[in-house]
């Protein structure tokens, strides 16, 4: 049975929104029509406006936003939060506001909260609920089509951070969009989390001049530079922490995922959590959202192993994930439907040369774009109808499948129904 | 007429033009003329750099509206760009690319911002008067079927860009082609680009010689003479087919 809400802690208007939230997911769920959050929480705002502020607000909460990383960086933080007691979380990955009041409008009202927040809604999210701790990892460019200029974005944040007096900012100085952007908040975090792909940020974000590079660090004729980090990356299995080096191991892989440990357990500290018990609690984690699982695929059982790339930055990160194991054949499923941005012109952008000396598969909706691109890369491949027969083809018992946003969704669904 | 020497196939200020894969025109040129038996440069000119003005063919890609400000400032700042076109150099200019090269174009603070000059074609937000809103963002595929005098088929492509381009009273050059779908220059005509001598500026973004080869191929000959033909990669073919048929609708 549902427990009542307490009545001395919301408004009338927002106790309706509630119990229509709940009634609205659960038949979207009953119906299967995916998770329910967008839905019930879609209604519940528009019964109740206010309604994120009455139910997010004066608790433990922590919004992560990026262009890359989010869920991921979200599930280890709720990991890490989890040591202190209950936490709630978008982990379905609806994160606009509608998918954040689904996340907080559970009971118990007090439970602390790690919300993935898309870049754009974050302001609005933000000034709602107030969070302790903001997470800014990355911004570069998706989805070309809505052009949400780079730039703007960490213009919105910089406002952002200005107006929350209280919010604690963990961000990423190796972006100088995020850098920049997370200047005006009241306190920061400064972590090095790297940045494979520099070049949505070569004008400084302040004056538009030319950023200057060296191994370490960037700078600007204006002054804007790189601020110095407390916790950094050091290497494959150890972080730079407050002063001290210590060993780190997830089980997730790359780079990329110790870095968005290293920001999540530096917001995690901020709630009180010590470090090694936010990486200890963040081993488990073996895929997120169905990344990085492993699932037979295809009519004689091939192993494949998902994962999603599905802007530029994310497949240099991809390529660097890949080319850390023992080649194995990948399989290229790439779409454009509205979710994952219409134009596919962001493929030229990745250097997809890096694949040669593997056996390349392709298909998905925009399979002969993908094909183009590798043949002009020199990237011997061959073009499938669907995911099932391109892992038939494949010349090893497992393989690794690359989709994009809606490529991947739609072999989540049929790999593991 | 053959060359000893590699064509050198500027890519001009990709940091500041390069938002949407506008390296791949570079990439598609290279290969299509490596893939013939001859040798091909791609020059990457950093934003604050001069450019060389000993290179074949320029190419100039999209981008957002500070960093079209910096690039139409350098290159005005050394001339040697349109040293090079009057030497016979050719150039193609995409999107923010093609109102860098024109007259002037809005810049992002509501001014109008003077461009290279190498066509006679001008960019603004709208050239309704001034109590009509302004058009919508132009954003999607784009068909476009080209000038018969180019002697090419049918270009493919996608366009993102919120200006609408004219060309100045008694401007040189041709437009590149009429609209069958999406929105191009903007203007009445229902037309998209220029072509001016070897100069060739459109709305179709990015990597657009991907899907035409026969477009990158005219710039190619352009500055080289006759080209053997060449039917790789036979995967472009396919491509072609596959947006005709999605686009059909449309």
């Amino acid at each position: 049975m549902m427990t009542p809400l307490p009545r001395r802690r919301f408004s009338a208007r927002t106790q309706a929104a509630l119990a229509v939230e709940r009634l609205a997911a659960e038949a979207s769920r009953r119906l299967g029509r995916g998770s329910g959050e967008m839905i019930g929480g879609k209604l519940a705002l528009r019964i109740a406006p206010d309604a994120l502020a009455e139910v997010g607000s004066n608790r433990l909460t922590a919004c992560v936003s990026a262009t890359n990383g989010k869920t991921t960086t979200t599930r280890l933080l709720a990991r890490a939060l989890g040591t202190l007691g209950p936490v709630k979380s978008n982990s379905g990955g609806a994160n606009m506001a509608p998918g954040v009041l689904a996340a907080l409008s559970k009971p118990p009202y007090d439970a602390a909260a790690a919300l993935e927040v898309d870049e754009i809604w974050l302001p609005k999210v933000a000034r709602a609920i107030e969070p302790r701790v903001v997470l800014l990892l990355n911004i570069s460019r998706d989805q070309l089509d809505r052009s949400n200029e780079t730039r703007r974005i960490a213009a919105l944040w910089r406002e952002l951070g200005a107006d929350l007096r209280d919010t604690v900012v963990v961000a990423n100085v190796d972006d100088p969009l995020v850098a920049w952007s997370a200047m005006t908040w009241s306190r920061q975090i400064w972590v090095s989390a790297g940045q494979n792909w520099t070049a949505d940020a070569m004008v400084c974000p302040q004056c538009a001049r030319l950023l200057h590079r060296n191994a370490t660090g960037w700078w600007c004729e204006c002054g804007l530079a790189r601020p110095e980090p407390i916790v950094s990356v050091a290497g494959l299995g150890e972080l730079m922490w407050f002063g001290r080096r210590i060993p780190a191991h997830i089980d997730l892989p790359g780079r990329v995922n110790l870095a968005n440990a290293a920001m999540a357990a530096a917001a995690a500290r901020e709630f009180g959590v010590d470090v090694e018990d936010a990486l200890a609690a963040m081993r488990g984690i073996g895929d997120v959202q169905g990344r990085y699982q492993e699932v037979p695929l295809g009519p004689d059982g091939k192993l494949a192993r998902l994962l999603l790339a599905k802007n530029p930055a994310g497949w240099v990160e991809m390529m660097e994930l890949l080319n850390s194991a023992p080649p194995r054949p990948v399989l290229i499923d790439f779409n454009s439907q509205t979710a994952d941005g219409r134009d596919p012109s962001w493929i030229w952008d990745v250097p997809f040369e890096r694949l040669a000396g593997r056996q390349v598969l392709v298909t998905g909706g925009r399979k002969e774009d993908m094909s183009v691109r590798l043949a002009y890369a020199e990237v011997p491949h061959t073009v499938h109808a669907d995911a099932e027969d391109a892992a038939t083809a494949a010349n090893d018992k497992a393989l690794d499948v690359v989709a994009n946003y809606t490529a991947f969704r739609d072999l989540l669904v049929r790999t593991t129904r | 007429m053959s060359r000893e020497s590699a064509t050198r196939i500027a890519l001009i200020y990709p940091e500041l033009l390069g938002t949407y894969g506008d390296g791949g025109n570079a990439i598609v040129l290279a290969q299509r003329l490596r893939w013939r038996g001859l040798r091909a440069e791609i020059v990457e000119v950093p934003a604050g750099e001069v450019v060389p003005a000993d290179c074949d063919i320029y190419l100039l890609g999209g981008g957002e509206d500070e960093p079209q400000v910096l690039a139409a400032d350098g290159m005005r700042r050394n001339r040697s760009l349109t040293r090079a076109v009057s030497g016979g150099a050719a150039v193609l200019a995409v999107c923010a690319g093609y109102q860098v090269i024109g007259a002037s174009f809005p810049a992002g603070n509501g001014r109008v911002h003077e461009g290279v000059h190498l066509v006679d074609m001008e960019t603004r937000r709208s050239f309704d008067p001034p109590d009509v809103p302004p058009p919508p963002r132009a954003v999607g595929d784009i068909v476009v079927e080209p000038d018969q005098r180019l002697g090419l088929p049918t270009l493919y492509g996608y366009e993102n860009h919120g200006g609408r381009t004219r060309p100045l009273p008694g401007s040189r050059g041709i437009p590149l082609g009429t609209v069958r779908l999406g929105v191009g220059d903007g203007t009445p005509a229902r037309t998209d680009g220029i072509v001016d001598g070897k100069v060739i500026g459109t709305y179709l973004h990015g990597p657009v010689l991907a899907q035409n080869p026969a477009l990158a191929d005219l710039l190619l000959t352009w500055v080289h003479g006759r080209l053997a033909p060449l039917d790789a990669p036979v995967e472009a073919d396919m491509l072609r087919r596959a947006r005709a048929r999605a686009l059909a609708g449309g």
